[in-house]
């Protein structure tokens, strides 16, 4: 599939039409429940952390440092991409499916169109582009969120959270988000154009080939986040 | 003119096509008939190249289309218009959007040009005041309609109909049937319908092939069609009982009104007994 996605564009102008209709779809149509999901992340992160240290001779900034690298390796990349798996994963297999099925994708074969590359390459491409760029924001509001529950629940005040923060920071941490997010961007976006491109059936089929898209996804993602952590890291 | 030379396509042991030759004549509108699972949509898939056959030749004026590269391929499909059973119309664009995207891809033309032909073709099926309109919003007939004015947009040599009676009332079918055969003659294309519905037969079937059973059963033209003697032919067109005492009837009445003997002696001519 990804093999036949590389031909010259038909229409360089339409093709960018596409890659720019569907930054926006995965970007834009993601950030509500990114922006959710990571403020609760980062606030339940500072709870438990919290809680789990109770010796007196550990610093309260501590919890930062830890929220901070948590956030910043684990839960942002994979947790969001998880999400998003779920959320842009389904879209896509069942856009795709229902072209299939209602033989949209036929009538572009017949005009000539080069169907995976007009409609498959637009979608790994913004979504290898924008997860990474959801995956940050993720990241800078887990934290706020994590700052903002700690504060509230008078675990640690303010300052000790921004000074535990800056504490031993690795800049090579965030590349390491980065590099899980953007494989895990591709795999979302190509597992799911994957099953809902071949669809055969129904309606039924593209319920089925959306669930399969993100099971597959998500059991992938997992699996390149062990990956790459024991190669990475 | 497009030319199939015994063409046969199959699914692992199945098989659907056993061998099909056939021609469709230009500036007319050639028929694919015969009863469901009788292999004439595959036959269409393959002539278009949505399939590819497993042995045999399909040429498009003289060119050999199974042999072309991909590129090759490409050029042919641009001279391609098809209307789809379920119309197939991007859902998430407008009429307007539906008919000129085909220009949109491929024309060089300016937008001023590419909006007034858009025009043209929606003026042509009728569909002018429903340009704004999304297809969820737009009855099957229009649907259709709108499927006919995307097809012809880029005036294709070929133009290729999927069942395109299927879900309409029998005027709106007829309004459809008069459309295709209207285009068919003004353009001089190559148009092939496939399709079972007897009105469209009868209306517009310059050139019928019959299909049975993976296999060209019968060829002629709607005159032909009723006298037929082959069997299983007159089983599908006459399939009920109101339809066969139909056919009765019009035999006596061909006795009445004194022209038995013109129809007698054009069916010896056609079976070259005179």
């Amino acid at each position: 599939m990804l093999k036949g996605m590389f031909s010259r564009p038909e229409n360089m102008r339409l093709y960018w039409k596409q890659f720019m209709q569907q930054c926006v779809d995965i970007g834009v149509g993601s950030f509500g429940i990114v922006f959710i999901i990571s403020l609760f992340m980062g606030g339940v992160t500072t709870l438990q952390t919290a809680y789990q240290l109770v010796s007196p001779i550990i610093p309260r900034s501590t919890i930062a440092q830890v929220v901070r690298d948590t956030i910043i390796l684990e839960f942002a990349p994979t947790l969001t991409s998880i999400v998003l798996a779920g959320v842009i994963g389904s879209k896509i297999a069942s856009e795709l499916g229902n072209m299939r099925i209602s033989e949209q994708i036929d009538a572009l074969e017949i005009m000539g169109i080069n169907t995976k590359g007009y409609l498959i390459m637009p979608k790994i491409l913004a979504a290898t582009l924008m997860i990474p760029v959801l995956v940050a924001i993720a990241g800078f509001l887990g934290i706020w969120g994590g700052k903002e529950a700690g504060v509230l629940s008078g675990v640690l005040s303010g300052e000790q959270f921004m000074m535990g923060l800056r504490q031993e920071f690795k800049a090579y941490n965030v590349f390491f988000a980065m590099a899980k997010s953007y494989t895990f961007g591709f795999i979302i976006a190509s597992v799911s154009a994957y099953y809902g491109y071949n669809v055969q059936g129904g309606a039924l089929e593209i319920g089925k080939a959306s669930t399969t898209a993100v099971v597959v996804s998500c059991v992938l993602i997992l699996f390149m986040d062990y990956a790459l952590t024991a190669i990475l890291l | 003119m497009i030319e199939l030379k015994d063409i046969t396509k199959g699914f692992g042991d199945k098989k659907i096509l056993k061998g099909v030759s056939a021609v469709m004549e230009s500036g007319k509108v050639n028929l694919i008939i015969g009863s469901s699972g009788s292999g004439k949509t595959v036959m269409m898939k393959c002539i278009v190249g949505l399939m590819e056959v497993d042995t045999g030749t399909i040429l498009y004026d003289n060119q050999d289309f199974t042999a072309m590269d991909a590129h090759a391929k490409k050029e042919v499909r641009q001279q391609i218009g098809m209307l789809f059973q379920g119309s197939a119309l991007f859902d998430s664009m407008t009429v307007e959007q539906n008919v000129m995207f085909p220009l949109e891809m491929f024309s060089k033309d300016s937008l001023k040009t590419r909006k007034k032909r858009v025009e043209e073709c929606l003026e042509r099926v009728q569909l002018k005041d429903a340009a704004k309109k999304f297809p969820a919003e737009i009855s099957g007939g229009m649907k259709k309609r709108v499927g006919i004015a995307r097809a012809i947009v880029l005036n294709p040599k070929y133009l290729f109909c999927d069942e395109p009676n299927s879900g309409l009332d029998p005027q709106t079918s007829l309004l459809i049937d008069q459309l295709i055969k209207e285009l068919t003659q003004e353009y001089n294309i190559t148009t092939v319908i496939n399709t079972h519905d007897m009105n469209t037969v009868m209306e517009s079937g310059d050139h019928i092939v019959y299909m049975y059973q993976g296999q060209k059963q019968w060829e002629g033209s709607n005159k032909d069609i009723v006298f037929s003697k082959d069997q299983q032919l007159n089983d599908f067109i006459f399939a009920s009982e109101f339809l066969r005492e139909a056919k009765e009837m019009r035999q006596l009445d061909m006795f009445k009104d004194g022209k038995w003997k013109e129809h007698l002696d054009e069916q010896l001519k056609r079976d070259g007994k005179k």
